[in-house]
């Protein structure tokens, strides 16, 4: 497309301000909102509830990492949510049924990839849209896990699992460890593997990158069992938590995914995908929804204001696009 | 007198390129006025300023000797400027007459869209154009030539004084290109003012009355005397040095069958194909638009199924069923519509060419190795000439020669047995074109063998070995060097209506 709209000339004062502004805009929001909230909300900025945000953001945080992919190939997921679920009902019910954790997390995560399989497998090789294919499947998913557990939360019995939720490493909880590995491990895979280059070109022309020789569907059926795999794991990390398999937990988590991800600057038509980003955009909803509770402002409120700082975000972000176009 | 439309000192700054420099010139009504220069000399950048859809860094457009300040591209449409660029702006779902109209369907009193004044509307302004094509068509099913006349339809529609054309033949027959002359000669008796951009030096001197030649966003040299010029001058003034005989055409040996293609079907084709490429052969491929060339070349690289026949590789049978499967066999190609097909516009130059190549380099079967990836790119940038501020920059922001370098420089950087290009020079400068065709004799020299598709029969005359001429889905005939004319080949390639 051509761009229509004219830009005057500026002056490089003005430039080096929009570089910082470009490459790390919603970094430079997080820090400054971390700082007023720090001064502003008495508890906010203490040891007890950083660590209770990061706890928070975890299971948010584990999926975008995944999310990110679906979405740098120009794709989305919806069923996340009720993976989460019904990984974490498996997994306590296998447990129960095996007295082994180490199956039963196997069940889940392995549950959760078979997903996404089929998601992936659909949408790749039938050329069903995302959205379609991912809704569908979410109503199939939150059913099956209503089936496992019999329709009511699953206790589980081994005490030893709870660990994986509930313990400690060096003072921080396995959670965030485990979320920060996760991007570690895939901001890695996304700028310095051929699967995550392969996925953005994906996303930036389809078409294009076939005829490059990518094999797109193989890589399009990659990403979702990925996604599924960690949206299952995050399941069973959730499960650990709770202490048992909750099948209607989660209600409106892929949505809260894929808005964090959106947030850092992810594009929804795919090859923009900075994880720095993702990073920046569960954090900002994280600290904001923290900063709320702290504030006992009440639940209605709070809807309110994640959906206008998600729509100003993406407003920003719309912004800035047209104006590095010129 | 002075003229309709000045350039009045114009510059035009991206972030690291200076697109234009100091720019001055002018057309008069009744002119059509050829503008030419080397991928990246800034003519694009020039018809954009002119269409509102940038600002200049410096200086300005005047119109009528008004000075203009467009804010977008509706004002420069209400001064009467309309641009049919490069890249086409249709929209492939909507029909015909809904394209023409876009943004001024006319309204029944209720406010509803008026359908059959719409329709008339554009029936007219297609008669005009002398176009046989139903208004009520669906962009989608149009050819890219068609696509083109409606584009120029469009302009006409809104009465524009000053037209201007960005390589507007690239994708068309040569029958369309007829047309097009036609139309642009009426434009011109009417009075219009007219810039035409072309690589093409044929047409420069078949329809333009003035030529401005551009080299690095500089302005050159204006030429208003058309007689006082010839191709061998406008070519050394773009490129800044002579070129003889663009296609240099060298003797080489050739050794054993590496490709035979037996019985080929699949969609696009009528019959099987059947052809044998030679190691280090170059392979031309000529027919009309439509004759099932481009088809024909995406089922051997297993673009596209093919639902019968056979490939035989060094005379061994090989299955071909995907790009990937080609690729591994040492099969590339290089796609007729670069836009859609061929770059990954919102990704790097270096992540463009690296894309395939790479699969070579990586650590432990997964890790980039980015050094290597940096230094096949930047090898490329300087080889091929890619007019860039610098390899992380996107592919969409190039000018359109440029976009092609970087396609070619994805499959140069493999270990190329077999290269199918189909349309390589499209949109390609005069000097980048004989470097492309250089490569060629070169790399059929290493023992590489070319098939190159193409529209431009003097192109295909001027770099293969042996031509194999298609129409109508079908191979009809191929012919060696030493028989080729342009008359026989041709009256091979047009539809011979006794034949059925
Ligand atoms: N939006 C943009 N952002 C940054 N650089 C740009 C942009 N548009 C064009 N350029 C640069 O400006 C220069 C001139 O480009 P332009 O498209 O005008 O060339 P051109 O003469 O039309 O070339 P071609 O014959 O290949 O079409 C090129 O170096 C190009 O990379
Ligand atoms: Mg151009």
């Amino acid at each position: 497309m051509e761009n229509t709209n004219a830009i005057k000339p500026v002056n490089p004062a003005v430039k080096v301000i929009r570089n910082l502004w470009e490459n790390s805009g919603m970094l430079v929001i997080f820090i400054l909102l971390f700082i007023i909230l720090s001064i502003f909300v008495p508890y906010f900025f203490t040891w007890r509830n950083m660590i209770g945000l990061g706890l928070s953001v975890s299971m948010v945080g584990m999926v975008a990492c995944t999310m990110l992919f679906c979405l740098a190939s120009g794709d989305f997921d919806l069923s996340v949510e009720n993976i989460v679920a019904f990984s974490g009902v498996t997994a306590a019910v296998v447990i129960n049924a095996t007295g082994s954790i180490f199956i039963g997390v196997l069940a889940g995560v392995l549950g959760g990839g078979l997903i996404g399989i089929i998601n992936g497998t659909i949408i790749a090789k039938a050329g069903i849209n995302a959205l379609i294919t991912t809704l569908g499947m979410a109503q199939i998913v939150r059913g099956m896990a209503f089936i496992v557990s019999g329709g009511s939360a699953v206790g589980i019995t081994n005490m030893a699992f709870f660990n994986l939720g509930n313990g400690q490493f060096l003072g921080m909880p396995n959670p965030i460890w485990i979320t920060i590995i996760c991007f570690v491990v895939f901001g890695v895979l996304l700028n310095n593997t051929s699967y995550g280059k392969n996925t953005l070109a994906m996303g930036g022309n389809m078409e294009a990158t076939r005829l490059a020789g990518v094999a797109v569907d193989k890589i399009k059926i990659m990403i979702f069992t990925i996604q599924g795999m960690m949206a299952g794991f995050a399941g069973v990390v959730l499960a650990s938590r709770m202490t048992s398999g909750q099948p209607n937990t989660s209600i409106g988590f892929s949505l809260d995914v894929i808005s964090a991800c959106v947030l850092g600057g992810v594009s929804l038509s795919g090859g923009v995908a900075p994880i720095q980003g993702a990073i920046v955009g569960v954090l900002i909803m994280g600290t904001v929804q923290n900063a709320m509770n702290l504030m006992n402002i009440p639940t209605f409120y709070q809807y309110v204001v994640r959906g206008v700082i998600l729509l100003i975000a993406v407003l920003i972000d719309r912004f800035k696009q047209t104006n590095t176009k010129n | 007198m002075t003229a309709y439309l000045e350039f009045k000192s114009v510059s035009k700054q991206f972030p690291g390129v200076k697109a234009l420099d100091d720019v001055t010139f002018s057309v008069q009504s009744g002119e059509v006025h050829g503008l030419i220069g080397e991928n990246g000399a800034g003519k694009s950048t020039l018809l954009k300023i002119l269409s509102g859809a940038y600002f200049p860094s410096e200086g300005a457009v005047y119109i009528n000797s008004q000075a203009m300040d467009f804010q977008g591209t509706k004002d420069a449409l209400d001064a009467g400027v309309a641009i049919i660029y490069q890249e086409l702006n249709l929209v492939p779902e909507m029909t015909v007459a809904e394209n023409l109209l876009l943004g001024h369907f006319p309204r029944k009193k209720s406010g509803f869209i008026d359908f059959k004044t719409m329709k008339e509307i554009a029936s007219k302004e297609l008669s005009y154009i002398l176009e046989e094509i139903d208004p009520d068509q669906k962009i989608k099913n149009l050819s890219i030539g068609q696509r083109q006349m409606i584009e120029i339809a469009k302009a006409l529609l809104h009465n524009a004084d000053i037209i201007a054309f960005d390589e507007p033949t690239s994708s068309l027959s040569d029958k369309e290109t007829i047309r097009l002359f036609e139309i642009i000669k009426n434009l011109q008796k009417a009075g219009k003012a007219i810039i035409y951009v072309s690589h093409r030096m044929e047409e420069i001197f078949k329809i333009c009355n003035t030529v401005t030649v551009f080299r690095d966003g500089k302005k050159i040299e204006t030429f208003t005397d058309m007689s006082k010029v010839d191709h061998d001058i406008l070519v050394s003034r773009m490129v800044g040095r002579d070129i003889k005989d663009v296609y240099s055409y060298r003797q080489r040996e050739q050794g054993q069958t590496v490709l035979e293609v037996k019985d080929l079907m699949g969609p696009g084709l009528a019959k099987p194909a059947s052809f044998s490429l030679k190691k280090g052969e170059i392979l031309g491929f000529f027919g009309l638009v439509g004759a099932g060339r481009s088809e024909l070349m995406r089922l051997i690289y297993g673009a596209e199924k093919h639902s019968g026949g056979a490939f035989y590789l060094d005379e061994e049978q090989m299955k071909i069923n995907s790009p990937r499967s080609a690729i591994e066999k040492g099969m590339f190609f290089c796609p007729e519509d670069r836009k859609d097909e061929g770059i990954i516009p919102i990704r790097s130059v270096n992540e463009n060419i690296n894309i395939s190549v790479r699969r070579h380099s990586m650590k432990a079967g997964l890790f980039l190795d980015k050094k290597k990836e940096r230094e096949t790119t930047d090898s490329f940038i300087s080889k091929l000439q890619i007019k860039t501020p610098n390899r992380d920059k996107d592919v969409g922001s190039l000018s359109g020669g440029n976009q092609q370098k970087v396609i070619l420089a994805r499959w140069l950087a493999e270990d190329v047995k077999i290269l199918i290009m189909d349309e390589p020079t499209r949109g390609i400068d005069v000097g980048t074109k004989n470097e492309i065709y250089q490569l060629m004799y070169q790399l059929t020299e290493e023992g590489k063998s070319i098939i190159c598709v193409s529209s431009d029969l003097p192109e295909v005359m001027g770099v293969s070995d042996r031509l194999i001429v298609m129409r109508d889905g079908e191979i009809v005939t191929s012919f060696e060097r030493d028989e080729f004319s342009e008359e026989t080949i041709l009256s091979k390639a047009l539809p011979d209506k006794a034949e059925n």
